[in-house]
């Protein structure tokens, strides 16, 4: 506010205006406000776009299938009957059950760096972890279809299945593309985000907090799980809302490793799909227009969710990191 | 000191979390140096100079590379960066210095969840507005959606950039008279520019590998192609066509790709934290997500 009542001098008092600046500049700089709200909303036109052209791509399939989209089981192109069931049970099984695992692992992780850690093995070890953030989903997708899936079907399958047999979802022939597959490749894409805010959070938090626990006779992991976890909770809620947005709209890595197939399984050793993945196989072969508006609508979907979940989870973080 | 206090229970208990927490903060890192050796194992038996000289060749005849990928990535990410850069430098240096203005406010959060949107769904974005009019596959409409992916990382990288600037800076700059774009362009900016740069290039890095818009953007090539309305041949495509084939000579291809894809991102994102290092800025170029 301050610098604006000098530049635009109106503010101050008795209508002074500074000599120094000279009508070019004054043009210069009402441009130069202009231009960069120009731009902004540049950008928002395009953010106002993506939704409006997804929204108007999908009419057809909306106007045939109305609500009962969402919860229809057939997919069948051949009679142009599509539904979405299959693949947000695949979506939202696979992203929980990462999210389950990576938020266990990535909290414990997060805490060692930021209060465990030898300084040096703490920057080591958060540098390793934020490249992990960077590795291409292709690559996870390629280690997670040759490497990971033979150990899935070979080993830790028949282990599950050897030691929780009894229960429905570990059930049934062990395929090496499946949700499990899946969902182990997805923790390992999210655990980053988890750990890494996590650090940040716990780091962040006053040292007059950590002394106070101690002081009072508090055991470090006392100190950790009693003041510094509660104390942040609801930004590493936000971390794992941000982490659970991603594996939702994860495409590439899940495509190769689920197995795709559009049937609702209660197995996790079963093949399954994702949202993301169908329109990522089945897109250029749509042949009809009613196929690709249904294909569209799934982006929709995708999009409105992956928008909630990490709104909500940006407005936490956003609270306690800044 | 404080130890002969706390009963012995409670002491071990502390301990085990504190071991379990330690071997999921190593575990985390163990497994990812196991997948880069496993990558560099596999990716470096099929580098070659005619992997990366030549075009793809058909299944059954042995060699053949992956050049047109590695030209059209370069092509379709440069692209990409001259959309994105200006638009997202703009609207961060807005975000920063009109900070206290609702529209900032609004727009900063609205980048912050667009970072989030699945690239699925940018790409269908740029499907319908770029490709279903024309007809055609083309290397612009990728670019495009890789531009929408860039723009909201460089806004906020930018945002953080100029916000860290002291404030003592701006105040004395404006003290002496100058106006708000002058304070921008001859303090602001010169101050902020390592942080920017990072923010750009963590945005290239950001991109550099993803695939899923260019399933029906780029679309892929088997030929040279340098005109960016028509379809072109993407690195990542390329792992991605040969790793779902049945052949064995095109999976040692696909990790050939791969090794060649990680070093140029974390080339790209280890260069983006050293630069900013070295040039004494402080504050971001964190990689949380």
């Amino acid at each position: 506010m301050a610098d604006q009542a000098i530049v635009g001098g109106k503010q101050s008092p008795a209508g002074y205006r500074p000599r120094s600046i000279r009508w070019p500049d004054r043009i210069l700089s009402a441009l130069f406000t202009g231009g960069l709200q120009g731009f902004c909303f540049l950008f928002l036109a395009v953010v106002g776009g993506l939704a409006l052209e997804l929204l108007w791509g999908s009419r057809l399939s909306l106007r045939a299938f109305g609500i009962g989209f969402l919860w229809s089981t057939e997919w069948n192109p051949v009679t142009q009957q599509f539904g979405a069931a299959p693949f947000i049970y695949g979506t939202v099984v696979s992203s929980t059950i990462a999210l389950a695992l990576a938020a266990g692992i990535g909290i414990l992780a997060g805490v060692f760096l930021a209060e465990f850690a030898p300084r040096r093995l703490g920057i080591v070890l958060g540098m390793l972890i934020e490249l992990l953030a960077a590795v291409p989903s292709i690559v996870y997708g390629l280690w997670g279809l040759f490497v990971l899936a033979p150990v899935v079907s070979g080993w830790i399958g028949p282990a599950l299945q050897a030691a929780f047999g009894f229960l429905p979802i570990f059930q049934g022939t062990i395929y090496g593309v499946n949700m499990l597959t899946a969902s182990l490749i997805l923790t390992l894409m999210i655990l980053p985000t988890i750990t890494a805010i996590t650090r940040d959070l716990i780091a962040a938090m006053p040292m007059r907090y950590r002394e106070a626990a101690l002081a009072l006779g508090s055991t470090p992991w006392e100190m950790v799980s009693k003041v510094a976890l509660p104390s942040v909770r609801r930004g590493i809620f936000g971390a794992c809302m941000l982490a659970y947005g991603r594996a939702l709209g994860e495409t590439i890595a899940a495509t190769m490793v689920i197995g795709n197939r559009p049937v609702i399984s209660a197995s996790l050793f079963a093949p399954g799909y994702t949202v993301a993945s169908v329109i990522a196989n089945e897109f250029t072969e749509a042949t009809t227009n009613l196929y690709l508006s249904a294909l569209i609508e799934l982006g929709l979907i995708l999009l409105i969710v992956s928008l909630m979940v990490i709104g909500i989870g940006r407005l936490m973080v956003r609270l306690f990191l800044r | 000191m404080i130890g002969l206090s706390i009963p012995a229970r409670r002491q071990l208990k502390s301990l085990l979390w504190t071991a379990a927490s330690a071997f999921c903060a190593t575990g985390v890192s163990v497994v990812l140096l196991l997948i880069m050796g496993y990558v560099v194992r596999e990716g470096v038996s099929a580098l070659s100079l005619s992997f990366l000289t030549q075009l793809p060749r058909p299944v059954g005849v042995p060699g053949g590379g992956v050049a047109n990928g590695i030209v059209g990535t370069l092509i379709i990410v440069g692209i990409a960066a001259m959309m994105a850069f200006p638009v997202g430098i703009f609207v961060g240096i807005y975000l920063a210095v009109y900070s206290h203005r609702h529209l900032a406010k609004s727009l900063s959060y609205l980048a912050d969840v667009l970072a989030g949107v699945p690239s699925i769904a940018i790409g269908i974005f740029a499907y319908t507005l770029l490709v279903a009019p024309f007809h055609h596959f083309s290397a612009v409409s990728a670019a495009f959606a890789f531009a929408v992916l860039m723009v909201p990382l460089v806004i906020r990288t930018t945002e953080g950039a100029i916000a860290v600037v002291p404030r003592e800076l701006r105040e004395a700059a404006t003290a002496l008279g100058a106006m708000e774009h002058r304070v921008t362009s001859k303090v602001l900016l010169v101050a902020a520019r390592p942080g920017i740069v990072t923010g750009l290039l963590l945005a290239l890095a950001r991109v550099t590998g993803e695939t899923a818009p260019l399933l029906f953007t780029a679309f892929g090539s088997q030929f040279w192609e340098f005109d960016p309305n028509k379809p072109m041949a993407e690195l990542s495509l390329q792992i991605f066509t040969y790793a779902i084939s049945p052949y064995r000579d095109w999976h040692q291809q696909a990790w050939g790709g791969a090794l060649i894809l990680i070093v140029a991102v974390f080339v790209l994102s280890v260069f983006a934290r050293l630069s900013f290092l070295w040039r004494g800025g402080a504050g971001i170029g964190r990689g949380t997500d």
